[in-house]
């Protein structure tokens, strides 16, 4: 079978798979449009949010970057996996006791406010279409490397598919669509890494593999280490960046996955209040699967590659050199015109460049492992971007039709109408989704991270302070949440975009990135929320006696 | 509902999230960030161990807090309910 047949089959088949789901459980509710009639089971909503989660840029990115950044890569495996801890522990079973669809519900009746409510369903919006245009644009990357259509016709490709199984099944259709989607993709993930475990380490198991001895008796991480020092780059286990940052950048990814109001959403869909809290610690085994393969994939493909390449007569590299040096991905200038190629952490003897992203996609071929294997690939990293892209685009719809329409501008509509709205928002945001995945701005890469500083510095706060916080009132939330925001998103401009007089690393406020920035502004919307709170009038007595009873479990178990 | 049943049952679960959360702090921000070379200097198989804690251990004992919130406030939901 030839490659290209494979792909699309296997891309083709699993498509199938997910309109045959959205078909069987298409929703006829809004209990079954929002939260999916709040009746999925736990390791059910595990596998969901774990492919919620999981976008192209964790399938495709996640282990390249681990690999060029080593040490420095952690930010990304603790802070994207660290917050499932914050969501079990202070979020994901009050909300569900709350038993309201969405974030900026919770805000809104907490806070007994329709300018909060407001405010919520604004940064849900600017959080989640941050994330989706970058999730579109995923799905027509990979249609364009594999099947070889250009990307715009693979947006449209991806676009008309999601539209599908969202519109039709709402939250109902996305959650089963997104089980199969996770099974997909961690297969997908798993099986090169395996294979290629057991090539250089003998190790089928990734995760033991890269702590292992290689078929030199030499321990896989040493000789990266040896190898990197060799040509210039520093330590593999040490990184460069400083401790201060890595830290903050930590904390905001921790946090802002705590507050990502896709995420949250997913704790709404199950049965009952302990459902919340064993579906995310289903969640997070699910996605630790991946998160502790990923950095096993970095090393190994980094040695790989290294030993491959390095010092090697350009005319001697194996055929997938030549193909992705096509795609652009991977660029060798010979600057000494000696045929040989010198990859070196010194940029005027360099003559190498990577892309990260061929980490993952060429593993397969750089493995020699068989054509199925790589279709396999392709077929994961689309399931990764379109459960991703679902997910957000149910809160921009709920958001909208729920919490704006029905809460705000038009209290009578009918459920049915309600129903209407839903699936209208839901096929403008892809639209508009589709849009920007066709015409990328050139912030959408800059700003996909930026979205957990985003969410970091607005929901988190407001969220925890009314479970645990009952003196917090009206004005401390808004004002906390506004300045948060607005906070972040200078910061962001400022650094990123040169806006607001610019300026470079070196001016960064106490050394901070802006990645890590959410951290700080989330620490000053706490410190605003709680002083404004007491300077403030207290919250009135139904309220308090709401947060008294999401504190407590039901009294029957269900 | 500010019976001392309900107090008892508050004051329990904030302590298990301050012990749980300090856990949660040690092995990601203190092992794998903070203390990270201090604890290279040790060999774990194949790892330095402050970089299997950044990269791997911190991952592993995520999953076990949140299994043991679970089970602990499973069991503090139980007994709410059935001491009436």
């Amino acid at each position: 079978m030839s490659l290209q047949f494979s792909i699309w089959l296997i891309v083709g088949l699993t498509f199938a798979l997910y309109i045959g789901i959205a078909i069987w459980s298409r929703a006829s509710s809004t209990n079954e449009f929002y939260v999916a009639g709040k009746g999925v089971h736990p390791i059910a909503n595990g596998m969901a949010t774990a492919a919620d989660w999981m976008s192209a840029a964790s399938f495709i990115s996640m282990a390249g970057i681990i690999s060029f950044l080593g040490y420095d890569g952690s930010v990304y495996l603790m802070g994207w996996t660290g917050g499932y801890v914050l969501l079990a522990l202070l979020l994901a079973p009050y909300l569900r006791k709350f038993g309201k669809f969405t974030v900026p519900a919770f805000i809104g009746d907490r806070y007994y406010s329709n300018t909060a409510r407001t405010v919520a369903v604004f940064c849900a919006l600017i959080v989640s279409f941050t994330y989706i245009a970058g999730q579109m644009r995923g799905v027509g990357v990979v249609f364009s490397r594999y099947l070889e259509v250009d990307i715009n016709s693979g947006v449209f490709i991806g676009m008309g598919i999601v539209l599908f199984y969202a519109i039709l099944g709402g939250m109902k259709g996305i959650t089963y669509t997104q089980v199969a989607q996770y099974c997909v993709l961690i297969f997908a993930f798993m099986v090169p890494a395996i294979f290629i475990s057991i090539e250089m380490t003998n190790n089928p198991i990734p995760q033991l593999g890269f702590g292992s001895v290689g078929s030199d008796g030499v321990y896989l991480l040493d000789k990266l280490n040896g190898l990197h020092q060799e040509l210039g780059f520093s330590q593999y286990t040490s990184g460069s960046k400083s401790k201060l940052d890595i830290f903050f950048i930590t904390a905001a990814l921790m946090i802002g996955t705590a507050g990502l109001p896709h995420v949250i959403v997913r704790f709404f869909t199950v049965k009952k209040v302990s459902d919340a809290r064993k579906s995310a610690g289903w969640a997070l085994l699910f996605i630790a699967i991946l998160y502790t393969t990923a950095p096993a994939i970095a090393v190994f493909a980094r040695t790989n590659l290294i030993e491959t390449v390095s010092e090697k007569n350009y005319n001697d590299m194996p055929s997938w050199f030549k193909k992705w040096e096509d795609t652009g991905l991977l660029e060798f200038n010979d600057k000494n015109n000696d045929q040989i190629i010198q990859y070196n952490g010194n940029e005027t003897i360099n003559e190498l460049t990577i892309d990260r992203d061929i980490m993952v996609l060429a593993n397969p071929e750089i493995a020699q492992l068989p054509n199925w294997v790589i279709a396999l690939l392709a077929a994961g990293a689309l399931a990764a971007a379109l459960s991703t892209a679902a997910g957000l685009l149910l809160v921009i719809s709920s958001s909208v039709s729920h919490d704006l329409i029905k809460r705000i501008v038009k209290p009578d509509i009918s459920e049915k109408g309600e129903l209407v709205a839903a699936r209208l928002s839901a096929f403008f945001a892809v639209l508009l989704a589709g849009y920007f995945g066709i015409n990328p701005p050139d912030f959408v890469a800059a700003t996909v991270a930026l979205a957990f500083g985003l969410a970091a510095a607005s929901f988190f706060p407001a969220i925890v302070l009314g479970i645990f916080y009952k003196r917090m009132n009206k004005e401390g939330a808004i004002s906390g949440m506004i300045i948060g925001i607005l906070l972040m998103l200078f910061y962001m401009t400022k650094f990123k975009f040169g806006w607001f007089g610019g300026g470079d690393s070196s001016d960064w406020w106490f050394g901070i990135s802006p990645e890590g920035f959410g951290t700080v502004a989330m620490i000053v919307n706490f410190i605003v929320s709680i002083t404004i709170s007491n300077l403030t009038k207290e919250p009135p007595k139904e309220i308090i006696d709401l947060v008294e009873n999401i504190r407590l479990p039901n009294e029957t178990d269900d | 509902m500010k019976s001392k049943k309900s107090k008892d049952y508050w004051r329990k679960n904030l302590k298990y999230l301050i012990i749980l959360l300090s856990i949660w702090f040690t092995v990601s921000f203190g092992f794998g960030v903070i203390l990270v070379d201090q604890l290279n200097t040790f060999q774990f198989f194949g790892f330095k161990l402050g970089f299997w804690f950044a990269q791997q251990g911190s991952i592993y004992v995520f999953v076990i807090l949140i299994f043991v919130y679970i089970y602990l406030m499973n069991r503090l939901d139980k007994n709410f309910r059935s001491s009436k």
